[in-house]
């Protein structure tokens, strides 16, 4: 799963199996927390996912290039001082920028740091990778990400209340379904975006599956 | 990755284990790296970050007293509240917001206060009428309580219209939702009581402090509402 090889085709794999084959959301299934706790609008979701976007390839791109220089025993310790930092600078940066937003976002911007997606990219991939490779890796996977979070609060706010980015879609005469921006539509949308994926995959050949991905974590 | 076929070769020598000076050092600089960093981050935006805290908190002093057009700021001095310009309060004394309607009326006062909450200090301001004697409204400035239970304390408009006309004498008092008796009491939010309770504390802890002083710069009693 893991190569070496920094071929340009293998360059573009690597950047694209984030986004869709290896969905850090949708298939790999990590990540939930802020997955289901800050989609309940689009713009939460945008700017969650922007900001995951940042510190994750600033992450990977810092980790790769230092990667020599860390004893193995305390690289863990390490990468999450650098993830800490990067969350650091991003939630300042929020709140100078986008205070409203920040304060609905809450405490969800400093969990950035515990974000599995993020410790695992420098994990399986930074840590044994070129730095031009870990980029595109962490911009795939966050694309991925930020791709799931605004499906997701597309959805739920659509449904829950009749708008887009705060745009209000149907007109006065129609009822929001309300459960769908409360904390249970963000189970029930995840569950049916899921169950279409699933369905999805069982319908391709069997050599498109992934067997390594099997394992639903975090 | 393929798997290695056993070979009965002297395997090679194993990496040399870093030595614990290393790895503490390399903790430290790393730690050391992410302090500047951070510190450096919380310099920049500082300034910003304090201009829209003072800005968002004179929005919510009109909100938590209506009809109020211009705002004063007090502090207590020689057992009086005096009127103080910008930069004429000392750096950590307490002050409180004076509204005054259109004929220059004053209405009341917009009190900040904080206290623990849940998860974290809940930052509030709620408006005083000094005539009616009632907490007119209340605003969470800043809170990190639970997403979904507790942040109700400033999502449920609800439980925020409890501060419309609320008797703070002798004590505001929460109780189970739909169970108010008295003009005195809230309704707690189901699943986020600690939630209303901080609040209710933070408002009767700053109510003991501020009250007082209120009615003794105005001259009225206040202990009572026949007087």
């Amino acid at each position: 799963m893991l190569t070496q090889n920094s071929a340009p085709d293998n360059a573009y794999d690597e950047f694209i199996k984030g986004v869709w084959r290896e969905n850090p959301v949708f298939v790999q299934v990590l990540g939930m927390c802020p997955t289901l706790a800050v989609t309940n609008s689009a713009m939460n979701a945008l700017v969650m996912g922007l900001a995951t976007f940042f510190v994750l390839t600033g992450s990977s791109a810092l980790v790769s290039s230092v990667k020599d220089w860390i004893p193995k025993q305390v690289r863990i310790s390490c990468y999450v001082i650098i993830i800490a930092t990067f969350v650091t600078v991003i939630d300042y940066t929020l709140l100078a920028l986008v205070p409203k937003i920040h304060k609905e976002l809450g405490a969800f911007i400093p969990l950035i740091v515990v974000n599995c997606i993020i410790l695992g990219r420098q994990e399986a991939f930074a840590s044994k990778n070129t730095v031009y490779l870990s980029v595109l890796d962490a911009m795939g996977s966050s694309i991925g990400f930020l791709f799931a979070l605004l499906a997701l609060g597309g959805l739920r706010e659509i449904l829950g209340v009749g708008a887009l980015f705060g745009v209000n879609l149907f007109g006065e005469h129609y009822e929001p379904w309300v459960i769908m921006v409360l904390p249970p539509g963000g189970f029930l949308v995840l569950g049916l975006i899921l169950l279409f994926f699933n369905w999805f995959k069982a319908r391709k050949p069997e050599k498109s599956l992934n067997p390594a991905l099997e394992t639903p974590h975090g | 990755m393929k798997q290695q076929p056993i070979q009965w070769v002297k395997p090679p020598k194993a990496e040399q284990e870093p030595s614990s000076t290393r790895l503490v050092l390399t903790m430290a600089v790393a730690g050391f790296l992410s302090g500047l960093l951070t510190i450096s981050i919380y310099l920049v935006t500082l300034p910003t970050i304090t201009a829209y805290k003072i800005e968002s908190l004179r929005q919510a002093v009109f909100r938590v007293l209506p009809n109020t057009v211009s705002i004063q700021e007090y502090v207590y001095r020689d057992g009086q509240l005096r009127a103080v310009k910008d930069g004429e309060k000392a750096k950590d004394e307490a002050s409180i917001y004076g509204g005054f309607d259109i004929r220059q009326n004053m209405l009341g006062y917009a009190i900040a206060a904080e206290g623990a909450g849940f998860q974290d200090t809940i930052r509030l301001l709620y408006g005083y009428d000094k005539v009616q004697k009632r907490i007119v409204g209340m605003e969470v400035l800043d809170s990190r309580e639970t997403p979904g239970l507790g942040d109700k304390i400033y999502k449920d408009l609800d439980f925020v219209a409890n501060f419309k006309a609320l008797n703070p004498l002798p004590e505001i008092k929460a109780v189970k939702k739909g169970q108010r008796t008295a003009d005195n009491q809230i309704d707690a939010i189901t699943g986020a009581t600690i939630s209303s309770v901080a609040i209710v504390k933070i408002i009767n802890q700053s109510n003991a402090l501020w009250l007082p002083r209120i009615h003794a710069t105005h001259g009225h009693c206040f202990r009572s509402l026949s007087c």
